[in-house]
């Protein structure tokens, strides 16, 4: 089973080009590092694989088990089992976090009122895995991110992900901000994860998430390209001698 | 079949095709009597005569005329100029005589209400039920164990002929034909409506419910309800509004007068949703004597266009008043409303509440006042106006106006605009709903504490009314 591809894309916003032919893989039951410096278009190629209005595919494919999605809006990608847990998640007001999962969730079981409880299991599901991740339980029933703390966003956006069960998983630096101790803990649900068998891709910046979960594979990109492709062996290289050091040595001029 | 009754109800509360109701559709109810055409003295003494009104209530009518004659067109109204008042009906009577059985009503007619759920919302629910239909009360009946603590709840037609002293005393007291053009034309015209009275003392724990119905196209209706609390009483009064589509435009000129006495209370909660071609023109005011309280939830989801602006006048010291007004414009629609409370009493307390939502070009217009009058001593004023934009195209205006004039007098203003961005409607269709899903619960959440005061049964039927708006189904021209 192929899990998610992504090949040779092309990607623009309104006149700026971002994305210059990204060709990757994410397995089952793998983890797909994706590392760069700042703006080097990581979080790009997330939203593009998730069909965010404005990032326009000009070339290339991004499918599911083999199936292109580029014509699929948004929710449907999230219906087909793919989830984003963004970098920095909007505030919205008005919607407890607990409000929207319970609505995923219906929307995913075909329930008509997607406000509606229709299984308790799945408030215990919540709670559980808040706990699992060290969310007070009353994150439940605040409005989504409204004075969340930097740690408290990143935690509820993998909070989702376990409740909401895809089988693919991007992260978008969901290390960035936490505490040693959270590094620790998100290091070994994705272990968990990927022992479940789902397609994890991790965007960050930096190594010190692999020293307790290793990568199956790590792209560095820059400038919106590909500059190495390797195994774990590579984010060491990136740790050790940085981004300049890399854009030198694989970017020729 | 209660939820069918349920389902119903909202199909025709948001004016939907629904097979059943096509059917009904296609012949409206038989009047007996239509009067359309010029308003003129004639029209009203004609009106007065059908209903054997005594004298001080043709004079009433005929005064009222004059005003509506004499008054200015307000500069407020926009989208009036399609209203044209001389080809309207401006009394419709149904062809069927108030009850206070459901069995005796016109079949169609009483299986209509069956399909609306009103009987059995009324049986679990209501300590009483008044349905309009057209401009004549057709049904009302209030449970028997208010009748032994000599609540009253009738027609105002027959509330007129029985207690001509009592209606006297408020009726057009509490809201002068004099105040506007719109208000005099209702002086002249009205017809149905309810009253209610509840004598000293006495609690009505259950709220009463008065259901209207324009039940035909070019029909003008301008029912009157007029509540009254006596002292230390305490009443719930609920208003639904409907009509089923039409080719043509309604017009709504209804009026709503409260009195609350010493320490009484009257809660007053409207839940309207005309379709889309009823213009609709509300005139609500309520006087709070020493201590007492008139509270206001309004929900504004239909119609075309809608001025609705609940008043309050805290005469006695100690009143207070909070007034809730949601008012949803989805699609080329307005609807332009504002609380008022004059502050006369000492020590008096007022909460405004605004919440508006527009979207697909919806229009909302907010035009509050608090005026707080010199002897007003420590009176206490609160406003809050929410907006909530949903697109581009749609627009929110707020215009409070305050008018202080009692300087231990306090008034704050609170007044925020959420716009939907485009980050918000990623992130929540990342999870797998659509842009109409993402928006009904961003909806939902921002009227959580709303319907949370509302009725459970109401809040219910609110609920999923603005789940359907922004469903495909919902999507109706
Ligand atoms: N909506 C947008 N409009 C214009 N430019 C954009 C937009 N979104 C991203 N960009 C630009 O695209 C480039 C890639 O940005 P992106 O956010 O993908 O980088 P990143 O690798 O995730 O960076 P970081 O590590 O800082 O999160 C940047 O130059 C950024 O300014
Ligand atoms: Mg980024």
């Amino acid at each position: 089973m192929p899990g998610l591809e992504v090949e040779n894309l092309h990607v623009r916003i309104e006149n700026k080009k971002i994305l210059h032919g990204i060709t990757l893989n994410v397995e089952y039951g793998s983890i797909h590092a994706i590392m760069g410096p700042n703006g080097s278009g990581k979080s790009s190629l997330a939203y593009t694989i998730m069909g965010r209005e404005s990032y326009e595919v000009e070339e290339g494919d991004i499918r599911l088990d083999g199936e292109s999605l580029l014509d699929l809006p948004t929710e449907e990608r999230a219906l087909k089992g793919i989830y984003m847990a963004l970098q920095d998640p909007p505030q919205v007001p008005g919607v407890r976090l607990s409000t929207l999962m319970i609505a995923a969730i219906n929307k995913k079981l075909g329930n008509l009122d997607l406000t509606r409880v229709k299984d308790p299991s799945i408030v215990k599901k919540m709670y559980k895995y808040a706990e699992e991740l060290n969310l007070s339980r009353d994150i439940l029933q605040r409005e989504i991110n409204v004075g969340f703390s930097g740690g408290e966003k990143k935690r509820s956006e993998l909070l989702q992900a376990l409740v909401l069960e895809p089988k693919v998983i991007i992260l978008d630096e969901p290390d960035s901000g936490l505490d040693i101790d959270g590094v620790k803990k998100v290091a070994n649900i994705l272990k968990e994860l990927k022992a479940e068998g789902k397609a994890i891709m991790l965007i960050t910046h930096y190594a010190r998430m692999f020293k307790y979960v290793t990568p199956d594979i790590v792209t560095v990109i820059i400038d919106g390209k590909i500059a190495v492709q390797g195994g774990p062996e590579v984010a060491n290289l990136v740790e050790e001698k940085g981004y300049a050091y890399i854009r030198q040595r694989f970017f020729k001029r | 079949m209660a939820e069918q009754a349920v389902r119903i109800r909202e199909d025709i509360l948001k004016g939907a095709d629904s097979p059943d109701l096509l059917g009904w559709l296609d012949k409206p109810y038989k009047a007996e009597i239509e009067l359309r055409g010029k308003i003129t003295r004639s029209l009203v003494e004609e009106i007065s005569r059908i209903k054997k009104e005594p004298d001080w209530m043709r004079r009433l009518r005929l005064r009222s005329l004059e005003l509506f004659y004499k008054l200015p067109m307000p500069k407020w109204i926009v989208g009036i100029e399609e209203i044209d008042l001389d080809v309207l009906s401006h009394y419709v009577k149904p062809e069927a005589q108030t009850t206070d059985e459901w069995q005796d009503l016109p079949e169609q007619m009483r299986r209509y209400y069956e399909k609306l759920g009103l009987p059995e919302l009324e049986a679990k629910f209501l300590a009483g039920l008044v349905a309009v239909y057209d401009s004549e009360t057709v049904y009302a009946r209030m449970k028997e164990y208010l009748r032994r603590k000599g609540v009253i709840v009738l027609p105002l037609e027959e509330a007129v002929q029985k207690y001509p002293d009592l209606v006297k005393k408020y009726f057009l007291r509490v809201f002068p034909p004099s105040d506007h053009k719109f208000a005099a034309l209702h002086g002249a015209l009205w017809s149905g409506g309810t009253f209610i009275y509840v004598p000293p003392g006495v609690k009505v724990r259950e709220p009463i419910e008065s259901f209207f119905l324009i039940g035909r196209q070019g029909e003008g209706q301008f029912e009157h309800s007029l509540i009254v609390a006596d002292e230390g009483s305490y009443v719930h009064w609920i208003e639904g509004c409907s009509a089923p589509r039409f080719v043509g435009y309604s017009f709504h000129n209804g009026m709503v007068e409260a009195y609350a006495h010493r320490n009484a209370t009257v809660k007053i909660t409207t839940i309207q949703n005309w379709s889309r071609n009823v213009i609709n023109f509300n005139n609500k005011r309520g006087i709070a004597e020493e201590g007492a309280r008139v509270d206001w939830v309004e929900g504004s989801i239909g119609s075309r266009m809608t001025y609705v602006y609940p008043s309050t006048i805290l005469k006695g010291d100690n009143s207070s008043t909070r007034s809730v007004v949601v008012t949803l414009s989805k699609g080329p629609y307005l609807k332009d409303s504002g609380s008022k409370v004059i502050h006369v009493g000492a020590n008096t307390k007022s909460k405004i509440v605004n919440k508006s939502i527009s979207a697909e070009g919806g229009v909302n217009v907010y035009r509050g006042i608090v005026r707080i009058v010199r002897g007003a001593k420590n009176a206490n004023a609160h406003v809050e106006c929410d907006s909530l934009i949903l697109d581009g195209k749609s627009k929110a205006h707020t215009f409070p106006h305050n008018q202080v004039d009692e300087p231990t007098a306090s008034v704050s203003h609170e007044a925020k605009t959420g716009r939907l961005s485009e980050q918000q409607l990623f992130y929540l269709t990342s999870r797998g709903l659509t842009d109409d899903e993402a928006k009904s619960l961003i909806v939902l959440g921002f009227l959580d504490e709303i319907m949370t005061e509302l009725p459970i049964e109401y809040a219910n039927v609110l609920h999923r009314v603005i789940q359907l708006e922004f469903s495909e189904l919902g999507a109706v021209g």
